[in-house]
């Protein structure tokens, strides 16, 4: 990766355009009347569409994507995005629809959805889907709006709280109180698994419902799912089920199965859509049948939902069919085991034992720290594997351990890539043992290293100003 | 049955790393499970597709949708997307990227997100945007928490009824679950009542307003003294726009507005059914750490070199959780690129040139559609863009119909009895007048 350091504002030159448009062969129309029209200047850049396509070009060349290489991301399943699916969502038939046109218009965009309905509901063993959320959190807050909205059906008023495991996506408690309940928090066992013992008296007729991934975000099925789903029910709760983790399930166990009877899923992690540097994603909300009548009640985006991403995902679904589902979830976990088995050595494991697609190290086993030279701590080893041609891991979540290194491999990396990448991480761990220095000066071979992320925040600059 | 092409795994490649994890095979990596929740049988789904047999299929799925030439907008506006745009966002780099929190490989990402930042605060006039929001609707959501935040002891936010009807139900929507009291400002003459919002403010619990820039019917609203009303109640003034038009129009920021929102979705992207789109929120500098959503800032390395990184992340849910600004953590970050592309090609003459093809293109099409003798002007004299509402004088369905079947999506029902028309740069003259002669053969 090579630095570049424009701004496209830089490249502007007054007089300069980058657009085409048709001569226009209407009468004009009234001016906006004085007292309405914009009387500041529109400071946008005005250059060329060549010098615009080298600018993002060479933009482009500073970044990472899963089409580069390998992201071990804990929580965030970053696996291959297939073109295919790119090319079908861009279809003029559908890129073309617009969003209030009559459903006799858009028979195939219905189609779509009633597909993906039946196809998710399959996977996930829920009754029906919404699609309308639009990334992961907004499923989690849909979610728990459905869980309220049933309660007040029943006319009971005064479930406000609901239960998250201390292990739980930093997203599941805000949520939680965008959705105005309070969030009550329930402690994990040594095991890593939610504590049944001191869920128990967590549980009143105030209780909406409790959270939960599973496996959670330590990559450990919650074996007392069971008990837990007849705990939560037996008080009048629902369980939701974050699909943060459901790729390891994929073809193997179902949330309805296990007692959820709310869900929602990430199709730009577990359905293959691209990430696009942070969204669009899409979070469908499944539910369980005596949940169906809460939906119609809400509307938490503009009009359908990310249709585009809806059809990349089912692109895929229709890639995988009944026959490949199954291989998903084996597949990352075999990946994630193999990767776990052959660093255990060098760092610390805090939980034995199988995992899902993912798990948590604590960090190095021998940091190197030496006389008054700190040892590596985690955030070295995340900023060495850049060097080393990988993405970082997850750092420092779950909170549960203080030098957490959360890696996930996905299903769709070959031996030889994870091979490689468990050589540089034993390759990283000799270098700390030998010398932590090389480490806290990592990244060495990036277009930047190491900024100064305090005086960004002291001291915000967050537009471009010309100088 | 079609071979899954994305999955590199050979039995050998299996064997060995089971082999390594110590166990026999793939299904004991599932032993912590409780049996009784491991699927037994198949699962009703189709049989695998091959990617030819996938297109296809899409094929068939696309050709059962109409193809219809759009003279509608309300929220989503049918504005010509130059080829640059989808060819440089569907560079892998910026595809295929996860969020950028690891700064040093993720440079593209970040500095984009600047130029999104920087550009949204110029269209709006406003001190600080963030990265993004997941679309119009949802961003004034937020807006509407955010005014609760940002006030003391006040619960109530009002709403113009002059809002496209979508924003409202979606602020409903959050305001009931959030414990939000939500009024509403009725629309006199095309126009934001300002008397009856004066009103409202007189009960003291009103913690924001919410307003549109051009409202339901196209028109562009007066907000003279608007400001003024609701500061000094110390209520926060949130100004929903259309970011095309602020090209021309008085952005939020000459209107003293705290917050500005809408959707980017006219600033090139594709109509798709609805999404994926783009919601931007700006605000003035001293609500900048109440505000919800990623913020790209501007630092140097440590070599001195300029490095952008996310920042004044003490707002956001991974820090905060029950105690941030919004659960939001994936946005549209893709979109804000697509709108970054965009405003560069454009530029600002650019973009007045497409809101003065729109806009003569609507007026054409309200005089040619007004000698037709089928309609009543609704608001006369009011202005207007590129989009209008007229009230016709027999019930429009049957109109409606004949224009689907002339390859026409125009003359959209409102809730008020109107049917509404949106001209962008991407309609023709030849296509109005086929349009309004198919209306006059009525």
């Amino acid at each position: 990766m090579k630095y570049y350091d424009k701004l496209v504002f830089e490249l502007s030159r007054e007089g300069r355009t980058g657009y085409s448009l048709p001569a226009n062969p209407y009468p004009a129309a009234p001016e906006v009347p004085s007292a309405l029209r914009r009387g500041v200047p529109l400071r946008l850049p005005e250059v060329s569409e060549p010098d615009v396509v080298r600018h993002y070009t060479n933009l482009s060349q500073m970044n990472f994507g899963v089409d580069t290489g390998f992201y071990p991301l804990g929580s965030c399943t970053m696996k291959y995005n297939p073109k295919i699916n790119e090319e079908m969502a861009g279809l003029a038939g559908f890129a073309g629809l617009h969003p209030l046109m009559h459903a006799g218009l858009t028979k195939g965009a219905n189609k779509v959805y009633q597909e993906m309905n039946k196809a998710l509901a399959a996977i996930t063993g829920m009754y029906t889907f919404t699609f309308d959320p639009c990334a992961g959190a907004h499923g989690e807050l849909t979610g728990l709006m459905i869980m309220r909205q049933y309660h007040m059906n029943r006319g009971d008023f005064k479930r406000a709280k609901v239960i998250v495991p201390d292990s739980a996506h930093g997203t599941n408690p805000a949520s939680a109180a965008v959705c105005g309940l309070e969030v009550v928090e329930v402690k994990s066992l040594e095991n890593g698994r939610i504590d049944v013992e001191a869920l128990k008296p967590l549980l009143t007729d105030e209780v909406a419902g409790i959270m939960m991934t599973n496996p959670n975000t330590l990559g450990l099925f919650e074996t007392e799912i069971k008990t837990i789903a007849q705990l939560v029910h037996g008080i009048g709760g629902l369980l939701y089920y974050d699909g943060a983790n459901m790729n390891p399930l994929m073809g193997m166990v179902r949330p309805g199965d296990m007692g959820f009877d709310i869900m929602h899923l990430n199709l730009h992690k577990t359905f293959s859509t691209p990430h696009g540097g942070g969204g669009p994603g899409s979070g469908p909300v499944g539910v369980s049948q005596r949940l169906e009548d809460c939906i119609p009640d809400l509307r938490v985006s503009g009009f359908h939902g990310n249709f585009g991403v809806i059809l990349r995902a089912y692109a895929y679904i229709l890639s995988l069919g009944r026959q490949h589902l199954r291989k998903v979830g084996q597949y990352s976990v075999l990946s994630a085991n193999y990767i776990k088995e052959c660093l255990k050595d060098l760092y610390k494991l805090p939980i034995e034992g199988v995992c899902k697609h993912e798990f948590v190290f604590d960090g190095l086993i021998n940091d190197g720290a030496h006389d008054d030279v700190p040892g590596a701590t985690t955030l070295d080893v995340a900023k060495r594997l850049l060097d080393y041609g990988f993405h970082a891991p997850t750092i420092y979540f779950p909170l549960l351990f203080h030098q957490a290194l959360m890696i996930e491999p996905t299903e769709t990396e070959s031996k030889e890539t994870i091979d490689a990448f468990i050589d540089a991480m034993r390759k990283i761990a000799a270098e700390a043992a030998r010398d932590p220095e090389i480490l806290h000066g990592a990244p060495h071979n990036t277009p930047i290293s190491r900024p100064d992320e305090t005086t960004a925040a002291r001291n915000p600059i967050l537009k471009y100003q010309e100088n | 049955m079609a071979e899954l092409p994305y999955l590199p795994h050979t039995e050998s490649d299996i064997r060995a790393m089971l082999d390594r994890i110590g166990v026999q095979k793939l299904e004991d990596l599932y032993s912590d499970v409780p049996s009784e929740f491991l699927k037994k049988g198949a699962y009703a789904l189709p049989d695998a597709l091959s990617e030819q047999e996938i297109r296809d299929y899409f094929a068939s799925l696309e050709a059962m949708n109409a193809r219809l030439k759009v003279f509608v907008g309300a929220g989503a506006y049918d504005h010509y997307t130059p080829a640059v745009i989808p060819y440089l966002c569907s560079r892998s780099e910026f595809l295929t990227a996860y969020t950028p929190y690891q700064c040093e490989i993720s440079q593209g990402t970040l500095r984009y997100i600047f130029e999104y930042q920087s550009m949204i605060c110029e269209l709006t006039g406003m001190d600080v945007s963030n990265a993004s929001m997941y679309d119009g609707p949802t961003a004034a959501a937020e807006a509407m928490k955010m005014a609760i935040a940002c006030t003391r002891k006040k619960t109530r936010v009002l709403l113009s009824k002059g809002l496209l009807p979508h924003v409202i139900k979606v602020v409903e929507t959050y305001a009931k679950f959030h414990g939000v009291e939500i009024g509403y400002v009725p629309v006199m003459e095309g126009q934001t009542c300002i008397n009856c919002l004066k009103a409202e403010l007189a009960k003291d619990d009103v913690a924001g307003v919410i307003v549109p820039s051009v409202n339901r019917y196209g028109i562009i609203e007066d907000h003279s003294g608007f400001a003024d009303a609701v500061h000094e109640r110390k209520a926060v003034l949130i100004e929903y726009c259309d970011p095309s038009a602020l090209a021309v129009v008085k952005t939020p920021g000459e209107w003293d507005a705290d917050i500005a929102v809408g959707d980017g979705q006219s600033l090139g992207l594709p109509l798709c059914y609805g999404g994926p789109y783009v919601g931007f929120m700006a605000v003035k500098k001293e609500h900048m750490r109440k505000m919800p959503g990623r913020i790209v800032g501007q630092t140097v390395d440590k070599e001195g070199r300029r490095a952008f990184v996310l920042t004044l992340q003490a707002r956001e849910q991974h820090i905060k959780r029950e105690k941030a600004t919004s659960n939001i953590c994936s946005n549209e970050s893709l979109m804000a690129l697509w709108v970054t592309i965009y405003l560069s090609l454009m530029g600002p003459e650019g973009l007045r040139e497409v809101n003065r093809l729109s806009s003569d293109g609507a007026h054409y099409l309200y005089g040619e559609l007004l000698k037709t003798g089928q309609f009543e002007e609704v608001f006369p004299g009011k202005p207007f863009l590129k989009e209008f509402v007229l009230k016709p004088k027999q019930f429009p369905g049957r109109m409606q119909k004949r224009l689907e079947e002339a390859g026409f999506f125009a003359a959209l029902d409102t809730e008020e009895g109107y049917v509404s028309f949106c001209v962008t740069e991407k309609r023709t003259k030849a296509e109005i007048d086929r349009l309004v002669q198919v209306i006059k053969e009525g």
